[in-house]
């Protein structure tokens, strides 16, 4: 890295850092104002994110996975300037896919009844945006809108599936039957966190070669910052890499959706996903996109939801609250990057050479 | 008396019932959008104006309710505003933070107020007010026109946005911004505290709308019960080609499309319900693929 982005980084890091403590102290008033204890609200938080290493291992890091990955694909899309805010969808459509296959391959040797399984997934996730590629390229339709159109149709899906061709054999409750043992992801002993891990990580690593190594990195990057200079003066498809960063992003998403199954929850049900879409965006765009960053940041959240689990258990506060810390930090990293920004456009107009 | 006049009853006033916080919501987000701010806090706002109606309704009564779900709604889209219109911050950033801060916060006063459990939570609602005559018209009357007043609020915001869209030198001042910022500063107009204003009364609307939810449909308030209509409002503001009329058109439509499950469940067809859950949303995509080059955005949306 040259030392011009290892200061940005550190810089980043830096705000981020302030930002968090912001949070803190905000949810520390209001837990105070509420009547609830905040130094044992706070102690558990903590407890809950990173006091021993079960909480590590099988509650951040286990909730890090769905975060992180989401997150690289969210940053894929919106580096193009394509607005996927349907990764919810992608994930349920990934889930659907690694559910169904995943059913099928008791017989197969787990490297490939894995293989096949992630394969699915990210197939089905890249076919779910398919329709608002289609939409967008054909009719012109934005895929803010269109993605988001189809997340509430994936949700239906997966009801109509849970009840319906995916429904457990005894007909009991809405959900699958577990998914064959091959197809389950190894875990760290002694914890639940699984392969998928290493999985997001590897992943991140790839884009960040991808992102800054390759032509396509570059051409994402100057779709994203203007479509028609892109296409003017650097002679880029723009619509076709905003296609492709779409369907790779809803591919990701949808590989999420089958890590989740393999690794977590073996089975499809209905809200396997509390929302991983919408906290994803957070995730990627407070690491200004930056896939080693987003593995930070999806870190961060991941440890603040699972301590919020905890302080709802052992201080009563509801979990829910957590996301008020996620909100103050995104909004501190905004204004700071507004004041940032305008402090040098005041000092291009003093000193215009 | 034959079913088809009960049927077809009973899916228009479903259709206006699903309709309605949805015109309301999108009627507000059509004022910001068309002043240049895109706010998808407005998903926040309906929440917040779902709370506050609840805690408010509970003790004061369905008026009280109504009035403090708009000013929960005002509340949370001027914090927006002064992050995305004041310190210029990216909108859809701003957007998803404030609708995560609307989320928790929500989430928390609630189960802070009425317990964890959260049940037993009755509110008085609004009752149906039978509009005199019109309700006579026959088939659709009794459905349209025996509403709780909040419908009737929501039908009377859309010719008032549009008379102040259009009809006002503020509308035009307002319309003016989400054209063209330079063009406007350039004419001395006062961006910043138009774009605020704007939002600040979407905000209220989609509160009014949240409101609705709660004091004339449930009854009770549930954790996230918006459920993502906040966001179908925004959709729906690109499916009326951001004019009032057109909005309300699409926000009716939306809401017939909702509406069907109730006719086909009548029917006694054996369909499973999920692909009626479906069906508004297929529907709003395809008429979105059906509109392309007939609409245009206000030019300085999102800058």
């Amino acid at each position: 890295m040259t030392p011009v982005v290892r200061a940005a980084g550190a810089r980043q890091l830096f705000t981020v850092g302030v930002a968090l403590a912001a949070g803190l102290v905000i949810l520390t008033a209001g837990l105070g104002l509420a009547g609830y204890p905040p130094g044992r609200s706070l102690a558990a938080l903590w407890q809950g994110g990173f006091g021993s290493w079960y909480a590590l291992t099988s509650a951040t890091l286990l909730r890090s996975v769905p975060l992180i990955t989401i997150g690289l694909g969210i940053a894929l899309a919106f580096r193009a300037g394509a607005l996927n805010i349907g990764a919810d969808g992608q994930f349920y459509a990934g889930a659907i896919a690694a559910t169904a296959v995943g059913l099928q391959v008791g017989q197969w040797p787990p490297i490939l009844a894995i293989g096949v399984v992630w394969t699915a997934a990210a197939i089905a996730g890249a076919l779910w945006v398919g329709v608002a590629v289609l939409l967008r390229l054909r009719f012109g339709v934005l895929e803010v809108i269109s993605t988001l159109l189809l997340n509430f149709i994936a949700l239906a899906f997966v009801s109509l599936m849970v009840t319906g061709p995916l429904q457990e054999a005894r007909h009991t409750y809405p959900q699958s039957d577990l998914i064959a043992e091959a197809a389950r992801l190894p875990v760290l002993p002694g914890s639940r966190l699984h392969l998928g891990f290493l999985a997001s990580i590897a992943l991140a690593l790839g884009l960040w070669i991808l992102f800054s190594r390759t032509t396509w990195g570059f051409r994402l990057l100057a779709t994203g910052a203007s479509p028609r200079a892109a296409a003017i003066a650097g002679g880029i498809d723009t619509e076709a890499t905003i296609a492709a960063a779409l369907l790779g992003s809803a591919a990701i998403a949808g590989f999420a959706g089958g890590l989740e199954v393999t690794g977590v929850s073996y089975a499809l049900f209905q809200n396997l996903s509390p929302g991983y879409g919408f906290t994803g965006i957070a995730v990627a765009l407070l690491a200004r996109l930056h896939p080693l960053g987003v593995v930070a940041t999806g870190f961060l959240f991941a440890a603040l939801e699972a301590g919020a689990g905890a302080m709802q258990r052992d201080a009563g506060v509801p979990s829910v609250a957590v996301y008020v810390v996620e909100a103050v930090v995104i909004v501190v990293v905004l204004l700071s990057d507004a004041y940032a920004r305008r402090a040098r456009a005041a000092q291009v107009m003093e000193d215009p050479a | 008396m034959s079913p088809v006049p009960e049927v077809a009853g009973g899916f228009a006033g479903a259709a206006v019932r699903v309709a309605t916080p949805l015109l309301l919501a999108a009627t507000g987000e059509l004022i910001a959008e068309r002043a240049g701010v895109i706010n998808l806090s407005i998903e926040g706002a309906m929440l917040c104006g779902a709370l506050g109606a609840a805690i408010a309704g509970v003790s004061g009564g369905p008026w009280l309710g109504l009035f403090c779900a708009m000013l929960a709604g005002m509340v949370l889209a001027a914090l927006f505003a002064a992050v995305a219109v004041g310190a210029g911050a990216d909108q859809i950033i701003s957007g998803t933070a404030f609708t995560l801060l609307a989320t928790g916060l929500t989430g928390a006063v609630y189960r802070r107020v009425f317990g964890s459990a959260g049940s037993g939570l009755s509110l008085r609602t609004f009752g149906a007010v039978e509009m005199p005559l019109l309700k006579t018209i026959p088939i659709l009357g009794p459905g349209l026109f025996s509403q709780p007043v909040v419908t009737y609020l929501a039908m009377l915001a859309v010719p008032t946005a549009w008379w102040a869209l259009y009809r006002t030198r503020a509308g035009l001042a307002l319309r003016a911004t989400g054209e063209s910022t330079e063009a406007a500063m350039a004419a001395g107009l006062p961006v910043r505290t138009i774009r605020t204003i704007a939002v600040v009364i979407g905000g209220g609307m989609a509160g009014l709308a949240g409101g609705s939810l709660v004091l004339a449909q449930v009854g009770t308030f549930a954790e996230q019960m918006t459920a993502g209509r906040g966001f179908i409002a925004i959709a729906i503001v690109v499916l009326g080609g951001w004019q009032p009329f057109r909005v309300a058109l699409a926000a009716l439509l939306f809401g017939a499309a909702s509406a069907l499950q109730f006719v086909f469940q009548s029917l006694g067809l054996a369909v499973p319900y999920q692909l009626f859950l479906m069906l508004p949303y297929v529907l709003t995509l395809l008429a979105l693929g059906g509109m392309v080059g007939r609409v245009r955005a206000p030019a300085g949306l999102g800058k």
